[in-house]
């Protein structure tokens, strides 16, 4: 009874020191959450803050005279010499006339988007009868002018030290007092490929530029990971190959993903004499990024199939095949698709090894096949991040924001996977 | 290893309160004289269908079995008994070569099966497996439908032509596992979804829809409470008309109630074999004696 008593109290006494040991830990893993959850909502909050205008446009409306004089002098409409720019510039020096001089209808011009002159272009192909009229039309501003509009240009600042003159800033001023002025959402962010112009350019090309790589990644990465994981995990002999293998592949997760676009030059373009910037290259690049990924997620998926059901079935007369394919495979299948979205994402977010394979080019048309040269998303990223324009830093911000929320869809389509296919037992 | 001077020596009193029969241990055989490889008892059967003559199992450099040669007769159920880590259930995945799934382990000896020998160049495993069935230790339905579980063996083996054939075995295998009134109604359920005592029964079920012509059995009711064990036992008696049976067991009183003979292994030797009743009433070695009443083990 002695013993038992002064055993109480010697753990009695060792309790305070415990709970203050266990306060301290807790503390210290909370903080560490709070401020991983802090970074992450301060990068998300300056990415929204950054990118979100850059869903925005600012449009003008002009009367478009379609003069037959100016573009079709013959009476015939030839689209490659016509001068429809000549049709937007008459119509902003008929909408605010007090431009005179060259200097000044210069920058009277420069309010207007170049691609004020496409747009035109492109309605009269579509409706050739209406050659002789006067349209109104809402055009897209040039990207300063979007910049004033959504405050990113101050125009309180010296006229020097801003890219827009007093003169523009007046001009603006009277177009939107006229009701000729108003930002709507940007399509042309979404439907065209890579421009000079940021109010032209878009993240289409690079868009389906990542699909096709992906697309290629997962049809090669996925079934040859598995398969190799299979044939180490099921069937290959443990011995000094297969541990020289398995080092190997541990190895070559770690290694740095430009080092994979050496390689893919060296050998699909060099070599191989594969199209340079094309997907097909940079998914092959890609799968040979992603293959450790998902070799070691399917080997730990296989693993931690119990070895008592490989057993009750190799007991009933399972052949190994029959083992793998009947129940081992159903069975780390979740495991396998997930190590297979999460080895995509990671594909889908790499960009050093697509330069070395010519991705970064300078791509306008949205590619149509696995050889047309593209780019891909994030590789469109560092290019608008590269670029001077003021209009471009919030569509590098949009494009991220396009990213992110892809990665997102990816990573909860791999939750979802595992959710449905995961089985109990 | 398994007689320890040093613990003896400490806990001398213990010993004496708990085994008041304990022989001084100077009394006890020397297991270097004693533990001579020559195995004691009969090891021959009346009908003899699978026949271990000595065998040995390596598992790389150790000897996990050392010549061990015993007789399994027709429709007769043979319990190996002894100490953890004697090489009972070694034996026992010699006689389905399940051992060929350990990459280090090595198998000598002859084992035949009908006369023939299973180790021999031509025999399929797989083939091999179909006629010597297994249950294991934790029940281990696959995470299917209990008709799928039933349904693998016949469907891998083609044994069925058609869904009404399958259902047929399906339902007899059931029948004869003693489950089919606890889970016709719910055959589409998940085999995991059974207690453990239905889910070993539907294991059995499993192992003789192939119709095997021996099933071993390694510790099938060590997770099993005493009346899922006595439903398996009952189970035994009936299935080793058709079939025989050899079981691993910790269990000296499972041993006495269903089997016909008892083999005792110890260190990875066969040390005695005999009729059940004689093993319990009169065992010839020293050590069986030792194991049987409680003293190691």
């Amino acid at each position: 009874m002695n013993d038992n008593s002064t055993t109480r109290q010697k753990v009695e006494a060792g309790l305070p020191r415990r709970r203050r040991k266990e306060f301290a830990f807790k503390t210290l893993g909370m903080l560490a959450t709070a401020v991983g959850i802090l970074f992450l909502g301060v990068f998300f909050a300056s990415l929204v803050a950054d990118g979100w205008s850059a869903f925005k446009q600012t449009y003008l409306q002009l009367d478009i005279e379609l003069s037959e004089d100016v573009i079709a002098p013959g009476g015939e409409l030839d689209l490659a010499y016509a001068d429809f720019d000549g049709l937007v510039r008459s119509a902003l020096r008929k909408e605010l006339p007090d431009a005179s001089g060259r200097r000044d209808r210069r920058e009277l011009y420069r309010i207007v988007s170049v691609g004020a002159g496409y747009q035109v272009r492109d309605l009269l192909v579509a409706n050739p009868e209406l050659l002789g009229t006067t349209q109104t039309l809402w055009v897209p501003a040039s990207s300063n002018i979007d910049m004033l509009i959504k405050g990113n240009i101050d125009a309180d600042l010296e006229e020097a030290l801003r890219p827009v003159s007093d003169k523009q800033v007046a001009w603006v001023e009277s177009l939107r007092e006229a009701g000729r002025l108003k930002t709507r959402f940007n399509t042309a962010l979404f439907t065209n490929g890579d421009s000079r112009e940021p109010e032209l350019a878009g993240i289409k090309g690079a868009v389906m530029g990542s699909l096709y790589m992906l697309l290629v990644t997962m049809m090669l990465s996925f079934p040859i990971g598995v398969a190799a994981a299979i044939y180490l995990e099921e069937f290959a002999p443990r011995n000094r190959w297969s541990d020289l293998i398995e080092v190997n592949i541990n190895n070559l997760a770690a290694v740095p993903s430009i080092v994979f676009g050496l390689l893919g030059l060296a050998v699909f373009i060099n070599w191989a004499a594969l199209p340079r910037s094309a997907p097909l290259v940079g998914g092959l690049v890609l799968t040979l990024l992603t293959l450790p990924v998902i070799i070691i997620a399917s080997r730990a998926a296989i693993k931690s199939v119990p070895p008592s059901i490989r057993e009750a079935a190799l007991g009933l007369g399972a052949s190994q095949t029959q083992v793998v394919f009947h129940h081992v495979m159903p069975l780390a299948m979740p495991g396998m698709l997930t190590g297979a979205i999460i080895g995509m994402s990671r594909a889908l977010g790499e960009s050093a090894p697509l330069l070395m394979i010519g991705m970064i080019a300078f791509i306008v048309d949205v590619p149509g096949s696995l050889t047309d040269p593209a780019t891909a998303l994030p590789v469109q990223i560092f290019l608008w991040a590269d670029s001077p324009e003021r209009a471009f830093a919030e569509r590098t911000s949009a494009a991220i924001i396009v990213l992110l929320g892809f990665l997102l869809v990816m990573n909860l389509t791999a939750v979802i996977l595992r959710k449905r296919l995961e089985r109990k037992w | 290893m398994v007689i320890s001077t040093g613990m003896n020596a400490v806990n001398d009193d213990i010993v004496d309160i708990n085994t008041p029969q304990a022989v001084p241990l100077a009394n006890l055989p020397k297991r270097q004289t004693e533990l001579t490889g020559n195995t004691v008892g009969n090891t021959h059967s009346d009908n003899p269908f699978m026949v271990a003559e000595d065998v040995n199992v390596y598992y790389g450099d150790n000897h996990a079995i050392q010549h061990v040669s015993l007789e399994i007769g027709k429709k007769e159920v043979i319990a190996l008994i002894g100490p953890s880590g004697c090489g009972k259930s070694t034996f026992l995945r010699c006689l389905n070569r399940m051992n060929d799934t350990i990459e280090t382990a090595r198998v000598t000896g002859n084992i035949t099966l009908d006369g023939k020998d299973i180790y021999r160049k031509e025999q399929d495993p797989v083939a091999l497996r179909a006629r010597v069935g297994m249950v294991f230790q934790k029940p281990n339905p696959f995470p299917k439908s209990i008709y799928d579980n039933v349904a693998y063996g016949p469907r891998i083996h083609g044994l069925a032509a058609d869904r009404a054939e399958l259902d047929n075995i399906v339902h007899s295998s059931l029948e004869r596992a003693g489950l089919i009134n606890e889970v016709k109604d719910r055959l589409d359920e998940p085999g995991t979804s059974l207690s453990g005592g239905q889910q070993q029964r539907l294991c059995i079920a499993r192992t003789i829809a192939v119709n095997p012509e021996v099933i071993l059995m390694d510790e099938p009711c060590s997770a099993l409470d005493p009346i899922a064990t006595a439903r398996i036992e009952d189970l035994m008696d009936e299935l080793c008309e058709d079939y025989a049976i050899v079981i691993v067991t910790h269990s000296m009183q499972q041993a006495a109630r269903v089997s016909k003979r008892v083999a005792y292994f110890h260190l990875g030797l066969l040390v005695e074999v005999d009729e059940t009743d004689r093993i319990f009433t009169n065992p010839q070695h020293k050590l069986t004696e030792d194991y049987i009443t409680g003293r190691i083990g």
